[in-house]
């Protein structure tokens, strides 16, 4: 079997999020969601896990569910800690006998609950090594209460708490890079990724983080028409021009060791990113040519720095 | 045969959880109920116990991973204190409402501020509309046999709600007592298997858990919680009853202490209930007739049956361990007085609030407290609403 083929049958196994839950339509999180619970092997159990967010308040709405596996909502900041108490009640029970199947733990949170709200919960979950895969669906902001800046939500955003105005260029400070930070837990594994056109290397990195042994991270970039505030049929052009700008870089973590995924052969300007979403639309306004040269300058420091990481 | 052993709060509660070798325990550190995952994972450093400890980073993941434990269907229990407890705040309503029969040994201690690691009552009383089952326990013994029923309580069907075991810090979980203690196998026998019939690590039958209740649903789950506080009254005087078969200890919703022929009387949680027994004997042998109701189950709160017991009163005397910064007094005086108005039972009553922040409660004070119930009943004294006893003099 050819791997092209191969990858076809992965896109058009049975979804495990079912059709008919209310997320905005072309929302990147459940594109997101699908394509990492594609990693799941078939006949492998899962319990899904889920901070507060968009995707847990569209996806569960009593009495329905569009989760096909077992499924749990705590609250926003604990998606790391819940699953860690459900992965822990597995190894007894499996011990005792009371549970015989395979079962795998995946859990997924909005950048705000991963990156701000959760971020202690996820790094004790990390820290203690538990057999998990925390997923992180990074739309940069608190998009299920507005649009708010999150640590995740890019320099300059126009947010609605970080509103570009006569005297504010938007959001002050570059984004926190979470990846890293949880790479250097010197957990199993970590990739960040986002949409390509093959959708291999989300796939790749899905499989991997679920079926290492120990915990996993996974950030992937998916991008919210709403907050971004461009045409929902331009989400795969969006997160190519992340990738190709070195704005949003596909790199892992694997065991150790750094790797590059993906080198732009020629890395684009950084506002061919910004200028079709209506966020930065202040940037591109006369006199405003610095910022983008400073936003510039932040996204080749950090791309120079994981460049030295990978190699 | 019972074991004779001598022991303080902290190590009895670990005891029972020894004998009961429950599946999962998350928990953090926190003065004064510290010593329980200390001995939980002494337990499981010696191979004595299977229980998975997860050492989480704060107590609201403490409370989070119970939550997600007791969901993939383990039995579960953690332990606090205090500020512990007040971080768990939103957990404890979650696990409430996901109807998970979660064990929580509160080791009572006061809320910040100031910081201060004594005893008081402000963090379970605070706790007390958040759906958890309270019972209440005077001394290690008590905190003992509580823990034992704690579970065949929390798990049963027509329940299913989580239970809070208290006890005041470091007067009772680090006094040393003299303890009877039940053998392993009658603990094991008694508190049974669990086998919850819905969970997440049911392969054959998935199970969501979390779900968004918008209003046309959120307030029937609110009212189903509300049926399961009710049932656990019948539920925990059964296995009271149980429970006494195996230890020959007579556990009730209260204790009446030489209450019955009582003008005068105290209502009581916790350790305290034990300096006022002495204070009351003695004050019986100079012919005072004085009694005490020491509450055991907090909720349900067994607001009928307290005012059928006290009908008789002259004079009562609530004692919170716990202010409310004025509303109508401490939430023990306000639900006591509520459950007498409702009963149609009107007596003179002072709300009394004592030993915050560890402050000494002596038999002495509670000598002074009768005498002011008897200066309004029979002398004429200016009734008094609500009082701070215990105070430094200025």
């Amino acid at each position: 079997m050819s791997e092209s083929l191969a990858l076809k049958d992965i896109m058009n196994k049975p979804d495990r999020l079912a059709p008919g839950h209310r997320m905005c339509a072309g929302c990147g999180a459940t594109i997101g969601v699908r394509a990492v619970l594609r990693g799941l092997h078939e006949g492998d159990h899962a319990v899904i896990g889920n901070a507060t967010s968009c995707l847990e308040v569209s996806s569960f709405i009593y009495p329905y569910t569009a989760w096909e596996d077992s499924y749990i909502h705590n609250a926003f900041e604990n998606a790391g800690a819940t699953l860690s108490g459900v992965e822990t009640a597995y190894k007894i029970l499996k011990k005792k006998g009371k549970v015989k199947e395979n079962y795998k733990f995946i859990t997924f949170g909005g950048d705000g609950g991963t990156y701000d709200i959760g971020f202690q919960s996820l790094s004790g979950a990390m820290e203690r090594g538990h057999d998990m895969v925390y997923v992180c669906y990074d739309n940069g902001a608190y998009m299920n209460t507005g649009i708010q800046r999150s640590s995740a939500t890019p320099m300059y955003a126009d947010t609605t708490t970080t509103p570009a105005g006569k005297v504010s260029n938007g959001k002050p400070q570059y984004r926190k890079d979470l990846a890293s930070i949880i790479a250097e837990h010197h957990v199993a594994y970590v990739g960040q990724t986002t949409f390509t056109k093959d959708f291999k290397d989300i796939h790749r990195k899905s499989e991997a983080a679920i079926y290492a042994e120990g915990p996993a991270f996974l950030n992937v970039m998916t991008p919210c028409p709403r907050g971004w505030r461009y045409e929902t049929s331009e989400i795969m052009e969006i997160c190519r021009l992340a990738v190709e700008t070195c704005y949003w870089p596909l790199f892992e973590y694997d065991h150790g060791k750094w790797i590059l995924n993906y080198e732009p052969k020629n890395k684009l300007p950084i506002e061919d990113f910004l200028k079709p979403q209506g966020r930065f639309k202040h940037l591109f306004k006369a006199g405003n040519e610095h910022l983008i040269e400073s936003f510039q300058e932040e996204v080749d420091r950090r791309w120079e720095e994981l460049l030295k990481k990978c190699n | 045969m019972a074991i004779r052993e001598r022991m303080s709060g902290n190590e009895a509660v670990s005891y029972a959880i020894k004998q009961i070798n429950p599946d999962v325990m998350p928990a953090f550190p926190i003065t004064p109920s510290t010593e329980i995952p200390q001995y939980v994972s002494t337990y499981i450093a010696n191979g004595e116990i299977d229980t998975e400890f997860i050492p989480v980073e704060s107590e609201h993941s403490s409370m989070s991973a119970a939550v997600g434990a007791s969901a993939a269907g383990a039995r579960t229990l953690t332990a606090t204190s205090s500020c512990g407890m007040a971080l768990m705040w939103e957990e404890l309503y979650i696990a409430a409402s996901n109807r998970l029969p979660i064990a929580l040994a509160l080791v009572n201690r006061t809320l910040s501020g100031p910081i201060n690691i004594n005893c008081d009552h402000t963090d379970s009383m605070g706790a007390r509309d958040s759906g958890w089952i309270q019972i209440y326990s005077e001394n290690n013994q008590e905190a003992y046999d509580n823990f034992v029923q704690a579970y065949r309580i929390a798990e049963h069907p027509d329940v299913r709600l989580p239970i809070m075991i208290c006890q005041d810090g470091f007067i009772t979980s680090h006094g040393v007592e003299n303890i009877s203690l039940l053998e392993d196998d009658l603990v094991k026998n008694f508190v049974g298997e669990y086998n919850p019939e819905e969970y997440l690590l049911n392969a054959g039958n998935p199970m969501a858990l979390g779900t968004y209740s918008v209003t046309n649903f959120c307030m029937e789950a609110n009212k189903l919680q509300e049926i399961a506080m009710e049932n656990a009254k019948q539920v925990i005087l059964d296995v009271a009853k149980e429970f006494e078969q195996i230890s020959g200890r007579k556990y009730a919703f209260f204790e009446e202490y030489k209450l019955e022929d009582a003008d005068y009387a105290m209502v009581i949680i916790n350790s305290a209930a034990g300096t006022a027994k002495d204070a009351i004997d003695v004050l019986r042998e100079s012919g005072k007739k004085v009694g005490l109701l020491k509450i055991r189950v907090f909720r349900p709160f067994p607001e009928d049956e307290i005012a059928k017991a006290l009908a008789h009163v002259k004079g009562l005397a609530i004692m919170d361990r716990a202010d409310s910064y004025r509303g109508g007094g401490g939430p023990l005086g306000v639900e006591v007085r509520s459950a007498l108005f409702k009963n149609k039972v009107m007596l003179d009553s002072v709300n009394f609030i004592y030993g915050l922040g560890g402050r000494d409660f002596t038999t002495g004070d509670v000598a002074d407290i009768f005498e002011t119930l008897e200066d309004i009943v029979e002398r004429g004294a200016k009734p008094v609403d609500y009082k701070y006893i215990g105070l430094r003099e200025a």
